[in-house]
Order: C-alpha cells, then sequence, then structure tokens
C-alpha cells in the first residue's frame, strides 16, 4: 500500500473519539455546521407537519396577531390612554407584538423540542443542538408572514419608513439569538426536570409585562433603565418600534446591556446544553 | 495496515436503577434543597448513594476490534448489554468509562422509521428518514427511485404515511437505511420485523454492501442470520465480553450454554426448589438439524420436557404460540390428574402449524391445585422456514400461513383448463 493512498484516506474519514463526559467544554459548533442540512429538513418538516395539521393553517398565523393587537388597542390604548410615543394605537402594539409573538412561540417550541423527539433522540445520533436551533428557526416563517401584514398597516397609516429599516434584521437577529439562548437552557433543563414547561406559561405571561410592548420604555424611570435592559426582549422590542417607525426610543445604553445579556446567555446556554448532550439519551 | 475502523477499548455504562423509569422533578429538587440547603453544596450530584439508590453496570470493561470489511454479530441474552454498546459505537450515549475510536462515516439502524411522522407523505418521509440517517439530500434524490422500487411503494408514495400499512412502513423505512452507504453500519436487531421475503431482500442488500469493504455490526437474536451473515462473534453475558472469535465457535458455544441447564435456556433455578420446572423444548418431528427450525408445511411434533420435584395433583398444562410482536396466535391447555417427581415429557402433536416464515415464542405454563408452578417463555425461539403459501404482499397476507391449491370447476363438475398463477394484481 503506498503511502499516498493512506494519508489521503485517512483526511477524508472522519475519526470519532467516544469517550465518557469530560470537563465543562468541548464546544463542537463545526458539527452543527456539518449538519445544516438535516437542521433544513427539521425546520421543513416541521412547518410542513404544522401547516398540514391545522383547517386555518396560515390564517391561524395572521389572526393571532391581529387579535392581540385589537386588544391591546383597546384596553392599553383607548381605555388605559397609554403614551404611544406619538404612534397610532395599533402601530404602536403590532410592532412590538410581531417579536414579541415571535419570541414567545420559540420559547416554548424549544423548550418541548428534546423531550418531543425523545424516540429520535434515543435511536439516532446528531448533534443534539439541532432540535433548539430548529425550533427557533421555523418561527421565522410566521414571522415573515406577520411581517408582511405589518407593512400593509403602515400604508394604512400613511407611515414612510426610515433609514432606521435597515436595522430591523440586526433587531430579529438579535431576537432570535435570545430565544435560542433560553431554548438552550430550558430544553434541556426540560429534559432533566420535566416540570420546567409547566412554568413557561407563567414565565411568558410575566415577561411579556416587563417588555415594553404594552407601555413605552420611557415610562421606567431613568435611572433604572439600564436594569430593565438586563431583560433582553426590552433591547429588541424598543429596537424593533424604532427602527420601522422611527418613533420612540433609538437604541441606547438600554441595547448595549440587552445585547450583552443575550450573548452571557447564549454562551452559557451553549456551553450547558453540550454539557448535557452526552448523556441525554439516557434522561428523556 | 489500515488502522481498524472500530477499536473498543474497556468501555463501561454504569445506569442508575431505575433511571429510565422515574424523571426529576424541579419541584422535588427544590424542595429538597430548601429542607437542607446545605445538601446541593456538599454533595452535588452524589446524594444517592445515603438514599441508598443502587446503580448497576449496563457494560463493564468490554474490549475488542472490528476490522475493516467485517461482519461482526452481537449475541447475548435479553439485558446481556448489546443495544447498550451499540448506542455507544453510536454515540446516541456516552460511556461511563473506557474509550472507544470509530473511522470512518457511520450510520446506525437502532430503530426503522424513526422521525416517521404519519402526516407527511412517503416522499417526504424518505427525505427527512435519509437525512436523519446521515444522507445528504442529493443522495436520497439520486436513489430516490431505486428506494421506492425496492420498497414496492410507487403508487403510494405521495399519499401521507398515514394511510400506510404497517408492512409499507416497515419495507419503505427499511428500504432507505439499506441504501444508505456508510463505511460503518450498525445494525440491531431490525431484521427481526417485516415479512420474510423482504428480509432475505435486505439480507443480500447487507451481504452486498460488506462485499464492497464496509463493517458491520449487527445484534440479533436470529442465529441462523448471524451465521449466515457474520464472520466473527461477540458474545456479552451481563454486560461483559463472554467470548470473542470466528462465528461457528462462538455461536456454537452461546448455543449450547443457551441449552445446558446450569446456564441459558432456562433461568437458573433460584432460591428454594421449585415444585417443577421445563427445561427444554424441541421440534421431534420433523427432524432437522436445528430443532428449533420448522421446515414443512405437514403434521408436527413439539416436546417440552419438563422436571417434577414433588408430587403434583390437579395439574393444568399451558401453552401457546407468540408472534415476533407477541400477539398469541393459538393456544390451548390440558389438565392432568396428577404426576409423580421424574423428568417427563409433554408432547404435543400438532397436525399442521400454518405460520408465515419467521420467528415465534412458545410460551407454556404448569399450574398445580390453581397455583402457577411454572411458565416459561421458551427459548430458543422457534424459526419457521417453510415455503410462503400466502399473499405476496404483507399487508394481504393475514397472520397464518395456509398451505392451499386453487383450481376452477364448470357446471358440469369438470376441471376448466385455464392458466392461472398466483399473484399480486395483474401488472
Amino acid at each position: 500500500m503506498s503511502v499516498l493512498v493512506e494519508s489521503e484516506a485517512e483526511s477524508k474519514e472522519p475519526v470519532w473519539e467516544i469517550a465518557p463526559p469530560s470537563g465543562w467544554f468541548g464546544l463542537n459548533l463545526w458539527e452543527i455546521w456539518e449538519s445544516r442540512e438535516l437542521l433544513y429538513f427539521f425546520v421543513w418538516r416541521d412547518l410542513k407537519v404544522r401547516y398540514k395539521q391545522t383547517a386555518i393553517g396560515v390564517a391561524w398565523v395572521f389572526l393571532q396577531p391581529v387579535l392581540a393587537m385589537t386588544v391591546f388597542t383597546l384596553f392599553f390604548g383607548r381605555l388605559a390612554k397609554m403614551p404611544s410615543e406619538g404612534l397610532p394605537y395599533p402601530v404602536f402594539y403590532y410592532t412590538a407584538l410581531l417579536p414579541w409573538m415571535y419570541f414567545s412561540a420559540a420559547l416554548a417550541n424549544s423548550t418541548n423540542t428534546v423531550v418531543e423527539h425523545q424516540r429520535v433522540i434515543t435511536k439516532v445520533y446528531f448533534p443534539r443542538m439541532i432540535l433548539p436551533f430548529s425550533a427557533v428557526l421555523s418561527g421565522l416563517v410566521d414571522f415573515a408572514i406577520g411581517f408582511l401584514l405589518l407593512i400593509g398597516l403602515m400604508l394604512y397609516y400613511h407611515l414612510v419608513p426610515t433609514v432606521a429599516t435597515l436595522l430591523v434584521p440586526l433587531f430579529l437577529f438579535l431576537a432570535v439569538a435570545t430565544a435560542l439562548a433560553f431554548g438552550l437552557w430550558l430544553s434541556a433543563l426540560n429534559a432533566i426536570y420535566r416540570d420546567v414547561r409547566y412554568v413557561i406559561p407563567f414565565l411568558v405571561q410575566f415577561w411579556l409585562f416587563a417588555s415594553p410592548v404594552a407601555y413605552p420604555s420611557t415610562l421606567v424611570p431613568e435611572r433604572w433603565r439600564w436594569l430593565y435592559g438586563l431583560n433582553p426582549m426590552a433591547g429588541v422590542i424598543e429596537g424593533f418600534r424604532w427602527a420601522l417607525t422611527g418613533h420612540g426610543q433609538a437604541p441606547s445604553g438600554l441595547l448595549l446591556v440587552s445585547t450583552a445579556t443575550v450573548l452571557l446567555l447564549l454562551f452559557g446556554g451553549v456551553v450547558y446544553f453540550q454539557k448535557m448532550e452526552g448523556t441525554i439519551a439516557d434522561m428523556v | 495496515m489500515r488502522d481498524a475502523p472500530i477499536r473498543i477499548d474497556g468501555i463501561s455504562k454504569r445506569y442508575k436503577i431505575g433511571q429510565q423509569e422515574r424523571y426529576l422533578a424541579l419541584r422535588d429538587v427544590l424542595t429538597q434543597t430548601l429542607s437542607a440547603p446545605l445538601r446541593l453544596f456538599r454533595k452535588p450530584r452524589g446524594n444517592s448513594q445515603e438514599s441508598g439508590t443502587d446503580h448497576f453496570w449496563a457494560l463493564h470493561d468490554v474490549s475488542f476490534d472490528v476490522q475493516q470489511g467485517e461482519i461482526v454479530g452481537l449475541i447475548g441474552r435479553n439485558g446481556a448489554g448489546k443495544t447498550t454498546l451499540l448506542k455507544i459505537l453510536a454515540r446516541i450515549t456516552k460511556p461511563t468509562s473506557g474509550r472507544a475510536r470509530v473511522r470512518g462515516r457511520m450510520g446506525s439502524l437502532l430503530e426503522v422509521g424513526v422521525g416517521f411522522h404519519p402526516e407527511l407523505t412517503g416522499r417526504e418521509n424518505v427525505y427527512f428518514y435519509g437525512s436523519i440517517l446521515g444522507m445528504h439530500k442529493g443522495e436520497v434524490t439520486q436513489k430516490f427511485d431505486e428506494i421506492v422500487r425496492f420498497a414496492g411503494v410507487e403508487k403510494f408514495i405521495d399519499t401521507p404515511l398515514k394511510h400506510y400499512s404497517t408492512g409499507m412502513q416497515t419495507r419503505l423505512a427499511f428500504a432507505v437505511a439499506a441504501h444508505l452507504e456508510p463505511e460503518i453500519l450498525l445494525v440491531d436487531e431490525v431484521l427481526a420485523v417485516g415479512d420474510l421475503e423482504f428480509q432475505k431482500k435486505c439480507l443480500g442488500k447487507m451481504e452486498e454492501v460488506s462485499k464492497g469493504g464496509r463493517t458491520i455490526v449487527l445484534v440479533s437474536h436470529q442465529m441462523n442470520q448471524i451465521r449466515r451473515l457474520c464472520n466473527k462473534v461477540v458474545w456479552l453475558d451481563n454486560g461483559q465480553v463472554r467470548k470473542v472469535g470466528p462465528t461457528v465457535e462462538v455461536a456454537s458455544a452461546y448455543e449450547t450454554a443457551l441449552l445446558s441447564r446450569e446456564d441459558g435456556a432456562r433461568r437458573p433455578a433460584d432460591g428454594p426448589k421449585v415444585k417443577a420446572r421445563f427445561l427444554r423444548w424441541e421440534i421431534a418431528e420433523p427432524r432437522d438439524d436445528n430443532p428449533y427450525v420448522l421446515k414443512s408445511s405437514g403434521p408436527v411434533r413439539v416436546k417440552f420436557a419438563i422436571e417434577v420435584n414433588e408430587p403434583l395433583r390437579m395439574l393444568h398444562n399451558g401453552i401457546g404460540i407468540y408472534s415476533a410482536e407477541n400477539q398469541l396466535l393459538w393456544g390451548t391447555a390440558t389438565n392432568i390428574a396428577s404426576l409423580e417427581p421424574g423428568v417427563f415429557e409433554f408432547v404435543y402433536d400438532l397436525a399442521v402449524l400454518p405460520l408465515k416464515p419467521g420467528p415465534y415464542r412458545w410460551r407454556v405454563s404448569l399450574y398445580d391445585e390453581q397455583k402457577l408452578v411454572d411458565v416459561w417463555n421458551c427459548c430458543p425461539d422457534l424459526l419457521v422456514d417453510t415455503e410462503h403459501h400466502g399473499h405476496p404482499y404483507d399487508d394481504w397476507a393475514g397472520l397464518l400461513n395456509i398451505p392451499n391449491q386453487f383450481s376452477i370447476y364448470n357446471e358440469n363438475g369438470n376441471r376448466y383448463n385455464v392458466r392461472a398463477v398466483r399473484g399480486a394484481l395483474w401488472t
């Protein structure tokens, strides 16, 4: 056998070292990149199943934010007379509800995803992190549909997008990162402690009022605003509203605090999830 | 010399007893922590020893190598650790200690049809399943027609899976898996399902694969499969390697152990001496090299040896035959006035045993004055290897395999001469 052939074969073949779970760290993000096709298939399957099963499938995606917007406009706007940064109430609420609904759905989906796929997890190997990733990504389709409605709404109220609109993807990215950060933590925790998912509805409810959805963040006293920013969704929602309409709070210290929080949580989530990965099949 | 594709070095796996049955609840952990807040810091995970929870070793210090192109059979009784070992090699779970090295693209088939979704069409499921088994989208597309043809579901490929029969689903899943072309393939007992015809097709495919220099590790209870496919066998017993070597050697050692009284066919005579117990079973007529294989569709004589240690009165002997899916196919019972101590043979003469090809299990029981004395899920399984007389499609073949003739007569009672051939719909 020639040496050349051997080294050639060597370089192409993957080698797996199987060893007990060790230490803290062994970030293997490359593996996820390698499995991106499977990630795509998970998202694709999730969407297919979701829209096949419901009779009013896509209509539901429109209905949800519109109903929420109506309720918010009616109660918080017309009755409670919340300040709305000079925006018509429907726009004020819809621009916040859009990222918020994406986030709350992604949070719930990703928390359940590991337990939901337990049959697959115990029978075949793939980087488990694909599961929370796909749960977070598939929600983006609903978001995109909801966004179409937003365009309609803005046309109706003759709101002209500003240059800041170009920053929308940035805030969307931050929303995805937030959902992913919490999704990683919660899906792994939910695999170990099955009652975690019962906590989620409370968490979401509480979180909604801790975020500037029903009110502008300017209601929070200036000196507490940095603390408020520890809730990453505060930065995301304020950013959305501002970037889309030009009204409201321009990104500030609050956004910086939010971004830093997300990055920290995301990093921690990835480490924690990978630490769990080796034994997750024994737990679910 | 190339490095061995699989090198296993002292792998052990420990489970907490009951780990798979009980989930932790955050609630419990919180209350525990609140009632004894320091415990969490003292011993982050190890309070199990205090509370008396036990561990058991599913695998203990297992080592062996698998060479390029080898087909290795993993055999052993249920709970011997075969599946755990496959799961570790497949990277589904990690070992507690020890190391293994796997070199090459690996595919694992621990269960057929993992991730199949009933709402999706056959086509959609093929893509998803292929992808989760580690195939690229392009590969699936390239082999798609071949897969569908192999499974024989061409007409239904765009129908949601929920309208498929179980047989069709299994065939489709097999077909995808059979077209996976990894360098190393791990297979767990999956060939035990599906009709024998299709099993043969899959075995053929696997032989083909191994001739291409690929490496296969296979778990099976069907010794004839092991004999046909494997060139090396690893016998696991209680999580440890009992014997490794050429198939003929290890397989017969295993079977001898199964049949001998000390270890195997029967669960060991544990604790106090029992009143009576079944010892072994065999097909007495027609005789074959292997007394657990049935090759004829005619009359069958089956014997069950039983050891009686105390005089028994008012006995009741039950027998049943179960399918691989554990469905009772036939059963009967006999009342017996009395038996004195000694070894007896219960002999059943069956006019026919109209079973489809595949594995089955006898279950015999003995009651004494309405109290259970012994019940035995007979080991090894009965393997039916007769000609198949049913419909070629599994879904229409039914449970039984009834030998039959077909002819047509006219009104006058004369035989009507026309070509009539058994088979599926005209194609």
